[in-house]
């Protein structure tokens, strides 16, 4: 089990790909799909290398992703 | 946790949220800054800040002036005070004046705090005012359509300067730190981590304490000056900083493409307002000097 997880608000986001430029991990990755507004919001990729750092949660400018530790 | 969700992946607990929410007005949002704008990035480390200095959140207010950073008192979870334009500071010198007990945080744009508000600027670090200032640097008045401002760097195109900006700029700790701030530190949007320690330390520190964060604005800067879009001036933000802490102040101008030297370059004791206008009273007037009283109601 990955240590960590990752939540995207979708329709938050506005695309800027912070979060998937700076996971250290690469966790993440822009969705082909659209959000309502019109941005491709990001979706995991390799949920198993999310450390939970929080990192892509410190970067987003529209406080529509965060990253947490697993319990255990 | 209102949004739907793109990615439920099973093991997410359902009481996860993100940990900014609790100091944010979350009714607020969406925000309205820009795709990519910089200012909510540091909203964030303003945030952790909060949580990790464990100020008394009941006691601590945050007052901007205005312009897109002018915003973040609006959305910040805080008693929090939007005032006219260049006159933060002076708003929140009066603030804790009127009750030293509040940690008073000033939060605002480059153009608000060093064209209209300079004066301001530096007559509270003159006199170590009790005061945490935090300047979102994205070179340029953004909110009123990109004119240049103090700190828009050589040759730049703005819409008040089409053949570009000749005019010298404001080196900021340079500035701060001449002026008498007791701490001066400046960091990119890049450095989250690091913005969210200075602003510790900053709501930690008494006096006037000063923190610059360069911040892309993709909309009214980058775009006028061909500089591409938000993640490409945080990759620059990457790419360019230079780690100097304690670098002379006389070293950190900035350029339009050049090296950006961050770090902490000022940390210094010396007693602020309050202190010195006690000890003066004191002198003069002995046992006739009585503490003002308090008047604000507790809550
Ligand atoms: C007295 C007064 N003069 C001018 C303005 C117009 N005005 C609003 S915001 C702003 C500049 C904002 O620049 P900055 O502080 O850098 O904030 P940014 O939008 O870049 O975050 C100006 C000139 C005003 N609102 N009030
Ligand atoms: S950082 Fe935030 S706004 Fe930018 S792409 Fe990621 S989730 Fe979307
Ligand atoms: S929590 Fe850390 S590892 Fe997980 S997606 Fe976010 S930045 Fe990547
Ligand atoms: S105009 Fe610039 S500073 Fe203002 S919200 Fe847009 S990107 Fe941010
Ligand atoms: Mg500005």
């Amino acid at each position: 089990m990955a240590k960590g997880f990752v939540v995207i608000s979708a329709e938050r986001c506005k695309g800027c790909g912070f979060c998937v430029e700076f996971c250290p991990t690469k966790v993440l990755a822009l969705a082909s799909a659209f959000n309502s507004k019109g941005y491709h919001p990001p979706h995991v990729v390799n949920s198993d290398k999310c450390s939970g750092c929080d990192l892509c949660g410190m970067y987003c400018p529209d406080f529509a992703i965060f990253g947490a530790r697993n319990a255990r | 946790m209102s949004d739907t969700l793109l990615e439920v992946l099973p093991e997410i607990p359902e009481d996860a949220h993100n940990p900014v929410e609790p100091f944010l007005r979350m009714d607020r949002m969406p925000h309205i800054w820009c795709p990519g704008c910089g200012i909510g990035t540091t909203v964030n480390c303003f945030a952790r800040a909060l949580q990790s200095s464990q100020v008394d959140l009941k006691k601590t207010v945050i007052v901007s002036g205005i312009g897109c950073t002018g915003r973040v008192a609006g959305y910040a979870n805080l008693d929090s005070f939007h005032t006219t334009h260049g006159r933060a500071i002076p708003f929140a010198t009066g603030m804790k004046l009127a009750n030293p007990e509040l940690n008073v945080v000033v939060y605002s744009g480059d153009g608000d705090l060093f064209a209209i508000g300079g004066n301001h600027f530096i007559h509270a670090a003159r006199r170590n005012m009790d005061i945490k200032v935090v300047c979102v640097n994205n070179m340029i008045y953004a909110m009123t359509g990109g004119q240049t401002a103090p700190t828009t760097p050589g040759t730049s195109v703005t819409s008040t300067a089409p053949y570009g900006v000749y005019e010298p700029t404001f080196n900021l700790p340079a500035l701060a730190e001449a002026a008498g701030a007791s701490y001066v530190a400046r960091w990119t949007t890049f450095h989250v981590k690091q913005v969210a320690k200075s602003m510790e330390e900053m709501m930690k520190k008494k006096g006037f304490c000063f923190i610059e964060i360069i911040s892309p604005c993709p909309t009214l800067y980058q775009r006028r000056n061909k500089m591409g879009d938000a993640l490409d001036a945080m990759k620059y933000y990457k790419e360019a900083s230079k780690v100097r802490n304690g670098a002379p102040t006389s070293e950190t101008t900035l350029s339009k493409t050049g090296e950006i030297v961050v770090g902490k370059f000022v940390d210094r004791d010396r007693p602020d307002y309050l202190e010195v206008l006690k000890a003066q009273m004191v002198s003069v007037l002995g046992d006739r000097y009585t503490e003002p009283e308090n008047s604000c109601c507790e809550c």
